[in-house]
């Protein structure tokens, strides 16, 4: 029993924090249609900037330092590497991405020297707690409560204010809400300003958990979080968020089985099985709006 | 007519090519004193050889996503199943027991190259004719395999368009990496660690009794498969087929309109790639002398997805000098930018490992930008192009 609740708590967690990556990605794709390679290692860059502003400043300053710089990365990608091919075919738009995550990726390990750097602890965030005989860390109480108040905030930003509705706007209808006078490069910036922002927030949640960041850590939650968004529904937020629960908690079902049946290894293959059977049985996702484009 | 005439000067011209390959590979034992790019160590025959191997990787994704039009991201899934297809048919029966020492021996004690020992014998000529001919068939097995999983998966996930499709690919290619480093699967896959101890490129070059190396055919090998698989490759996007597939490319609807199958025309293209994609993933076992799951990951087709878009989305050639130059620049030339250099007492800032691949993707983010077409764009180098011009004048005269 004790086991059954750290292992849901623990699937919890993780599928919280790849909610936050999620929404980055159902909301970008919402407006662009394009699979934001990149936004994944957006999300490991962010957690070594943790560790690296960790080492020269106070944890109260770097945190909010990480998520600031974290947003200008993401604000930064879109003008240099996606701004320009506004009018180019789409899938010179994920290519370029692509290239962007390979540059991210190499960014990083020049800088890490290729070694696994270890996160700070952060003194609240690490402690421990006990919930129901369990001993567990503190961020894994906090993660799921704080994801759904940034989801509660979200949803109202997108519905109750001028921006977000002219981000409704534009992800219904890229080329009228232009011709209604919406500037769709402000609208675009601020989508990726809010995905870079939660990521940031995401991985500072996700690498206290963790014990190390390579440069390669942020490819699988990335494309995770996606299949997450793409389960729920792309485009939509509650779905994204719980697509990416059920994933997190899935997945720690799996690492959690039994040892002698060695299935550990398919905590990974899991998601994108799941990915592909919704593709092909419901292709709009759970909450999504049936759309014909896509297949 | 015009066929007819461009086909033997076409092949005099590869077989030109695979001569000057094996007699650049053999002039360092020939002329004595030559400087040491020619020695068989150097940097020169290690890019020579992966960039053979992958530009036949590069070929075949470019055969799908340029001349098709089909997104997909699974290249390094099959060349994962090509590599140990291959890895699994040909290593001997006496290495068996070693490799696979954690799982207490292989779960099929068979191979090829013994299987056509038995028959050729295992030594001299005899063994040399068993293991080219169980090389041969393990690497066509390995593209056989690619090919019919392609098909398989060809049902469901060819329904999807652009983004998905790529995403789905992706998919698959990371189950199987999963699947092939199970555990449980052990005694066929050897679970997580490598399979080694199969014939390698080296293993072909020819050797003397006692031991010395009286041919060198290790680059020539890479190059010969690669470049029959290419103008195969060629002639089918040449033939009827290719048409069909461009024509897909440009607009399906149009396509189907104008009577062509679409879904029979994706499967195959997508079939005919990974088969190739397979025995490319066979070729790079044996460059790398060891097939393991670790290696196939989504980074390695993204290396791939780069080298086509640089060398121009829907030219063979295109691919196959990009290949070139991307290998050569990150295996050779930009080498020096990972150590560091002092000029005079002056250290040169920010040279130091790993300075060689931020460069790289650097470059590779400008083509991407600002030079959309890559090298080639559309276009493919004509060999023949001097003697063409003739020939159109004598059609002309004809007409």
């Amino acid at each position: 029993m004790e086991y059954i609740i750290s292992v849901l708590l623990s699937g919890v967690s993780v599928g919280g924090q790849y909610a936050l990556i999620a929404i980055g990605y159902t909301l970008v794709y919402g407006i662009l249609r394009l699979i934001n390679f990149a936004h994944g290692d957006v999300f490991m860059v962010a957690g070594l900037m943790g560790i690296y502003l960790a080492a020269v400043l106070p944890i109260t300053l770097s945190l909010p330092l990480v998520i600031i710089l974290t947003v200008l990365l993401g604000f930064a990608i879109e003008r240099v590497a996606y701004k320009p091919l506004r009018e180019a075919p789409r899938m010179s738009v994920m290519i370029s991405a692509i290239g962007v995550s390979y540059l991210l990726q190499n960014t990083a390990t020049y800088v890490t020297g290729g070694q696994p750097m270890t996160y700070p602890t952060i003194p609240f965030l690490s402690g421990t707690v006990d919930v129901a005989g369990t001993q567990t860390k503190w961020v894994v109480i906090i993660t799921p409560i704080l994801v759904l108040a940034l989801v509660f905030a979200l949803t109202q930003l997108i519905n109750r204010t001028k921006v977000g509705m002219a981000m409704r706007a534009v992800s219904k209808d890229f080329e009228t809400s232009r011709l209604m006078g919406i500037k769709i490069n402000s609208v675009i910036s601020v989508t990726f300003i809010i995905g870079s922002a939660l990521a940031g927030i995401g991985s500072i949640l996700f690498f206290t958990n963790y014990p190390a960041i390579t440069p390669m850590s942020g490819a699988m939650p990335g494309l995770k979080a996606f299949v997450a968004a793409v389960f729920g529904g792309i485009g939509s937020i509650p779905g994204a968020v719980i697509g990416a629960f059920i994933i997190g908690i899935a997945e720690t079902i799996i690492k959690g089985l039994p040892s002698s049946w060695d299935v550990s290894v398919f905590s990974d293959a899991f998601t994108f099985a799941l990915l592909i059977i919704i593709l092909v049985f419901k292709p709009q996702g759970l909450f999504g709006e049936a759309a014909t484009d896509k297949v | 007519m015009k066929e007819n005439k461009r086909f033997f000067p076409t092949l005099a011209g590869i077989a030109l090519l695979l001569i000057f390959v094996i007699l650049l590979e053999n002039i360092s034992a020939a002329v004595p004193g030559l400087p040491d790019v020619f020695q068989p160590t150097s940097p020169l025959f290690t890019v020579l050889k992966k960039a053979a191997v992958y530009s036949l990787v590069a070929v075949s994704m470019n055969l799908l996503n340029g001349f098709t039009g089909l997104f997909s991201l699974g290249q390094a899934g099959f060349m994962l199943l090509g590599a140990y297809t291959y890895a699994i048919l040909t290593v001997p029966a006496a290495q068996k027991d070693q490799v696979y020492y954690l799982f207490g021996g292989c779960a099929f004690e068979f191979s090829f190259v013994d299987m056509f020992g038995m028959v050729f014998g295992n030594s001299g000529v005899g063994g040399a004719v068993s293991m080219v001919l169980g090389c041969l068939l393990a690497i066509i097995l390995a593209g056989v395999v690619a090919g019919f999983f392609a098909f398989l998966i060809g049902f469901p996930v060819l329904r999807l368009k652009s983004d998905y499709l790529a995403i789905a690919t992706l998919g698959f290619a990371e189950i199987l990496r999963a699947i092939f480093q199970w555990q449980k699967l052990g005694p066929i896959t050897n679970g997580a660690n490598m399979i080694k101890g199969f014939p390698t490129f080296s293993s072909f070059n020819i050797t003397g009794p006692s031991g010395n190396v009286i041919l060198r055919l290790s680059t020539f090998i890479p190059f010969f498969i690669t470049t029959v698989c290419i103008v195969l490759i060629v002639l089918l996007i040449n033939s009827s087929y290719g048409r069909a597939f461009k024509s897909i490319r440009d607009d399906e609807v149009a396509a189907e309109a104008m009577g062509i199958g679409l879904f029979r025309h994706k499967t195959l293209s997508f079939v005919i790639s990974s088969f190739f994609a397979g025995v490319g993933g066979a070729l790079f076992a044996m460059y790398v002398a060891n097939a393991q799951a670790k290696a196939f990951t989504s980074t390695m087709t993204y290396e791939i997805l780069l080298i086509v878009v640089i060398g121009g989305i829907g030219s063979v050639s295109g691919s196959v000098i990009a290949t070139f130059l991307y290998v050569a620049c990150s295996e050779w030339w930009l080498r020096f930018l990972d150590s560091e250099m002092y000029f005079g007492s002056f250290k040169i800032p920010l040279l130091r490992n790993g300075f060689r691949m931020v460069v790289f993707s650097v470059v590779i983010m400008v083509i991407v930008l600002f030079f959309s077409n890559g090298i080639m764009g559309n276009r493919e180098i004509d060999l023949l192009k001097p003697f063409g011009k003739k020939n159109k004048k004598k059609e002309g005269h004809t007409h």
